[in-house]
């Protein structure tokens, strides 16, 4: 079918494509699945509509409610573009130091952008919103990091896709961000095929929250505790921005434009697949490169591009 | 075993300032141990009360993760790079 009513009816169903010609394993397929072909440009549009559907389904969501979410972007603008169709405000808690373009996106939206300090990343996001939300209660709070309609989303969505699309995967590497993603995916692959590994990247969380005061200030979200992550996941590794950046211009060379964080996803699935003889490997790229132009990602100085990718959150 | 533990910003005053130190040790816990041992002023932050990590805290062996491992168990070599971090949201 290629007439819909609604934009929102465009999210989900997004295509896996075979980057296998970067795969350093011969034997090891690697296929990418891009959710940056949803409408809003990510795989958050995916929790967005979900989280939103559920608020109006429970009564929480009336007609001209106002939301308040923490995001370092993604959310935020998988949000705004829901809220804009559905005609509900959403005030966005954004960690200073994101890309340019993720603020523009949600300024395209009409979302309202509430600041919190760059260098506690989006913890301090996090814990702004919460305190927001706590002084407004009048303010719907979906809040994505323990939010089960997040994870949800990808358990009758994502998952079933990539099972479909791809019954042989053997492994499921993506960012760990909220966690949705790879509880949800992770949780529907092993339920069907309870050998499928799942690995989760991440950035080095290092000089972005040179803010935070003390460790505790750390947060593990409330859905990767409640979806039982550290069992469900069978390992988690570090991708640095240099690995990130290298991978994610490797990516052109078939002629995908994908976000730096996708980059990191393949860095883990490049390093998955040196591991073991033979099996296919299924990434989630997470967004398109749109949002990064502004970084010079692709055509700059790598050392000075790696140096910029230190102080932006790209998760 | 020597090997190389980066330390978080939150952790850097206790150990005078450093982000890398040296300290001996053939598994996670040893490493630990030995770091608290020299720089007290970490005790408490990295252990809970009954010996697990702290759960905002993560420990990596080489860019992995210890959890996802062998957890305090996880066995290091000379030359290894252990990177102690504050679990961090997304999205």
């Amino acid at each position: 079918m290629a007439l819909y009513p609604s934009i929102l009816d465009l999210i989900g169903n997004t295509p896996l494509v075979d980057v296998s010609a970067l795969s350093p394993n011969p034997s090891v397929r690697i296929l990418v699945k891009l959710e940056g072909q949803n409408p809003g440009g990510s795989v958050k549009d995916r929790p967005a509509l979900a989280m939103i559907e559920e608020a109006e389904k429970s009564g929480l969501l009336e007609p001209g409610s106002t939301l308040v979410e923490p995001s370092s972007g993604n959310t935020g603008i998988g949000l705004a573009m829901v809220c804009k169709v559905k005609g509900y405000h959403l005030k966005v808690v954004l960690p200073a130091n994101v890309s340019t373009e993720r603020r523009q996106l949600l300024e395209v939206w009409g979302a309202e952008i509430i600041e919190s300090p760059g260098s506690e990343g989006s913890n301090g996001a996090v814990r702004a919103a919460r305190a927001l939300a706590a002084e407004h209660p009048e303010w719907v709070f979906l809040y994505q990091y323990a939010n089960p309609a997040n994870p949800r989303a990808h358990y009758e969505g994502t998952g079933p896709e990539i099972l479909r699309d791809c019954p042989e995967v053997t492994h499921f590497i993506a960012g760990l961000g909220t966690s949705g993603t790879l509880i949800g995916v992770g949780t529907y692959l092993k339920e069907h095929k309870p050998d499928v590994q799942v690995w989760a990247v991440e950035p080095p969380s290092g000089e972005l929250v040179d803010g935070l005061r003390s460790l505790d200030d750390g947060y593990v979200p409330p859905i990767f505790t409640e979806g039982d992550g550290e069992h469900l996941l069978d390992r988690k590794t570090i991708v640095g921005p240099r690995d990130s950046i290298e991978w994610t211009r490797r990516l052109t060379e078939l002629g995908i434009f994908a976000g730096i964080s996708t980059g990191a996803a393949m860095a883990g699935a490049a390093k998955c697949a040196a591991s073991i003889d033979s099996g296919v490997v299924v990434i989630v790229s997470a967004d398109g490169g749109w949002k990064y132009l502004s970084t010079n990602a692709w055509t700059g100085d790598i050392d000075a591009v790696v140096e910029r990718a230190k102080s932006i959150i790209y998760f | 075993m020597s090997v190389e533990v980066r330390l978080p910003t939150v952790l850097r005053p206790a150990a005078g300032g450093q982000s890398v130190v040296s300290v001996e040790g053939a598994t996670i816990a040893e490493v630990l141990g030995s770091l608290q041992a020299r720089f007290p002023g970490v005790e408490g932050q990295l252990l809970t009360e009954d010996g697990s990590l702290h759960r905002f805290v993560n420990v990596y062996v080489n860019d992995d993760d210890v959890r996802y491992l062998d957890k305090l168990d996880t066995k290091v070599e000379d030359g290894d790079v252990v990177s102690i971090l504050p679990a961090v949201a997304g999205g």
